[in-house]
C-alpha cells in the first residue's frame, strides 16, 4: 500500500543518452525478444550495432514500442501499417513542433487593409 | 454511478449486427485513438468505446447487459437490480486480452472482476503501464526541480475489491529534461493481476507556454522588438535569457528576421542547447508632427523602395 506522505520515487529518466541492451530493452518495455527482432525487421527500431546480440537501444526507441503496441492492440494494425503509422506520427510531431515554434515568434493580430 | 449506453457510444442500434458494432468501433478507435486523435477528450472517449465494445462484441457479455432492460438513459444514476449476480466474478481471464487501462465503476458493478487489462505480452507476468503527461516550466528543466505528483492507485482490498487511492510521491526532474523526453517511475503503473508486480508509470515531460521563449529540444528561442535605429546602427543590448540577462551585439544593418546566437544558453546538458534570438523591428507611430516630418525626411534622404525587386 503506497504510504500517505510524499515519497521519493525511483525514477528512470528515459534521456537521449540512454543505451539499452536488447535484453534490457525487453525488460523494460514488457516485449519478448523475438518481438523486438521483428520491429527490426520492419525499421519500426533502428538500433546501433551490427547484430542482436550487440543492438543497443535508446530512449526513442522506448517510445516507439510504446506506440507501436498501442497501435497493434487498438486498431488491429499489422506490422507494415504500424512502422508506417508510427513515422508519420512522428513527423507531424516534428511539423507541429517547428509551427508552434513560428508560431510564437511571429504570432500578430491581423489587421484588415484597405 | 453513471448508466452507460453502450449502444449510443457506439452509434449504433440496440438489435444491431455483430458486424455493424465491429465497423462502427473500427471507425471511432481510428479517430479518438490517444496517439493519432486530434480531439480534446481523445484518452476518455476512447476508454468508453473500448469498454463499450468490449461489452458488446461478445454474445455472453451483451446478453448479461441487454438484461439491464433498454428503459435507461446514458448518464443516468445507476444501481444493479436486486439480485443480480455479478457475472464474471473476482478475478481475471476476460479482461486480460483488453487493453482498456481503467472500466467504468458502472462496468465494474456489472461484470466485477480485474479491471485492469494486459496491455502488453507480458500481461501475465506484470499489470499495464499507464501513461501520463507532466507539465512543467522552462525554468524546472533549466535549473532542475522536485515536483510532487498526485495520481490515483488501484489496489485489491480484503476482499478482493478494487479501491482507488490517491498516492502522492516526489518526481525530481532532472536538468535539461526536453520536450517528449519520458520518466518512467517503475512500480506505479496499473496493478498486476492476482500476484503479478504492478506496471510502470511513464511521464511524458511536457512545457507550460512560456511568455518570452520558445524551445525546440535544448535550443531556446526568443523574439526580440528592436527600434529601426538600432538595427540600422547596430547596438548593444541586455536580453534575458534563462541564466539571467547576457548582453547582445546588434550588427548595424540587421533586418527583422536575422537570428542571432547565444551559444549554450539553452537548457543544459552533454551538449547544451543554445539560445536563438530573432530579431523584429518594430517602428515608433508619427505621433506627433516633428516625428512625421522626420520620416518624410528618411523617406527622401534614403529614397529606400522595399519593393523593389517586385517590379513596383
Amino acid at each position: 500500500m503506497p504510504a500517505d506522505k510524499p515519497h521519493q520515487a525511483k525514477t528512470t529518466v528515459l534521456t537521449g543518452e540512454l543505451r539499452l541492451s536488447i535484453n534490457e530493452f525487453c525488460d523494460l518495455c514488457g516485449v519478448r525478444t523475438e518481438t523486438v527482432v521483428e520491429f527490426v525487421e520492419h525499421g519500426l527500431l533502428e538500433p546501433h550495432g551490427s547484430s542482436a546480440t550487440s543492438w543497443s537501444f535508446g530512449a526513442d526507441a522506448v517510445r516507439r514500442v510504446q506506440v507501436a503496441q498501442r497501435l497493434q492492440r487498438d486498431l488491429s494494425l499489422n506490422m507494415e501499417g504500424t512502422a508506417l503509422v508510427v513515422e508519420l506520427l512522428e513527423e507531424i510531431d516534428h511539423l507541429r513542433q517547428r509551427l508552434r515554434l513560428l508560431e510564437q515568434q511571429w504570432e500578430r493580430p491581423a489587421r484588415e487593409g484597405s | 454511478m453513471e448508466y452507460k449506453d453502450y449502444y449510443k457510444i457506439l452509434g449504433v442500434e440496440r438489435g444491431a449486427r455483430e458486424a455493424e458494432i465491429k465497423r462502427a468501433y473500427r471507425k471511432l478507435a481510428r479517430k479518438y485513438h490517444p496517439d493519432v486523435s486530434k480531439e480534446a477528450d481523445a484518452k476518455s472517449r476512447f476508454q468508453e468505446i473500448s469498454e463499450a465494445y468490449h461489452v458488446l462484441k461478445d454474445a455472453k457479455r451483451r446478453a448479461a447487459y441487454d438484461q439491464l432492460g433498454s428503459g435507461w438513459q446514458h448518464g443516468q444514476e445507476f444501481h444493479t437490480p436486486p439480485g443480480w449476480e455479478v457475472h464474471f466474478g473476482q478475478g481475471r481471464a476476460p479482461f486480460e486480452e483488453w487493453g482498456g487501462a481503467e472500466a467504468s465503476d458502472f462496468f465494474r458493478s456489472i461484470f466485477g472482476g480485474w479491471p485492469f487489462g494486459g496491455a502488453r505480452e507480458a500481461a501475465a507476468r506484470r499489470g499495464a503501464d499507464v501513461d501520463a503527461v507532466v507539465r512543467i516550466d522552462l525554468e524546472d528543466s533549466y535549473a532542475g526541480n522536485t515536483i510532487r505528483l498526485t495520481v490515483p492507485v488501484h489496489h485489491l482490498d480484503a476482499h478482493g475489491n478494487i479501491q482507488a487511492k490517491n498516492s502522492t510521491f516526489k518526481v525530481k526532474i532532472p536538468r535539461g529534461i526536453t520536450e517528449g523526453q519520458q520518466i518512467r517511475i517503475a512500480g506505479h503503473g496499473a496493478p498486476g493481476p492476482g500476484t503479478a508486480p504492478p506496471g510502470d508509470l511513464y511521464l511524458t515531460v511536457k512545457f507550460a507556454e512560456h511568455p518570452l521563449y520558445a524551445v525546440r529540444g535544448r535550443d531556446v528561442f526568443l523574439t526580440l522588438p528592436i527600434a529601426p535605429w538600432e538595427a540600422a546602427l547596430g547596438t548593444t543590448l541586455r536580453v534575458p535569457t534563462l541564466g539571467g540577462q547576457v548582453e547582445l551585439r546588434i550588427p548595424a544593418e540587421a533586418q527583422t528576421g536575422t537570428r542571432l546566437r547565444l551559444k549554450g544558453r539553452g537548457l543544459p546538458g552533454p551538449s547544451p542547447g543554445d539560445q536563438f534570438v530573432t530579431l523584429k523591428i518594430v517602428t515608433p507611430a508619427a505621433s506627433n508632427d516633428t516625428v512625421k516630418e522626420l520620416y518624410r525626411k528618411l523617406e527622401q534622404a534614403s529614397r529606400f523602395n522595399p519593393r523593389k525587386t517586385m517590379g513596383a
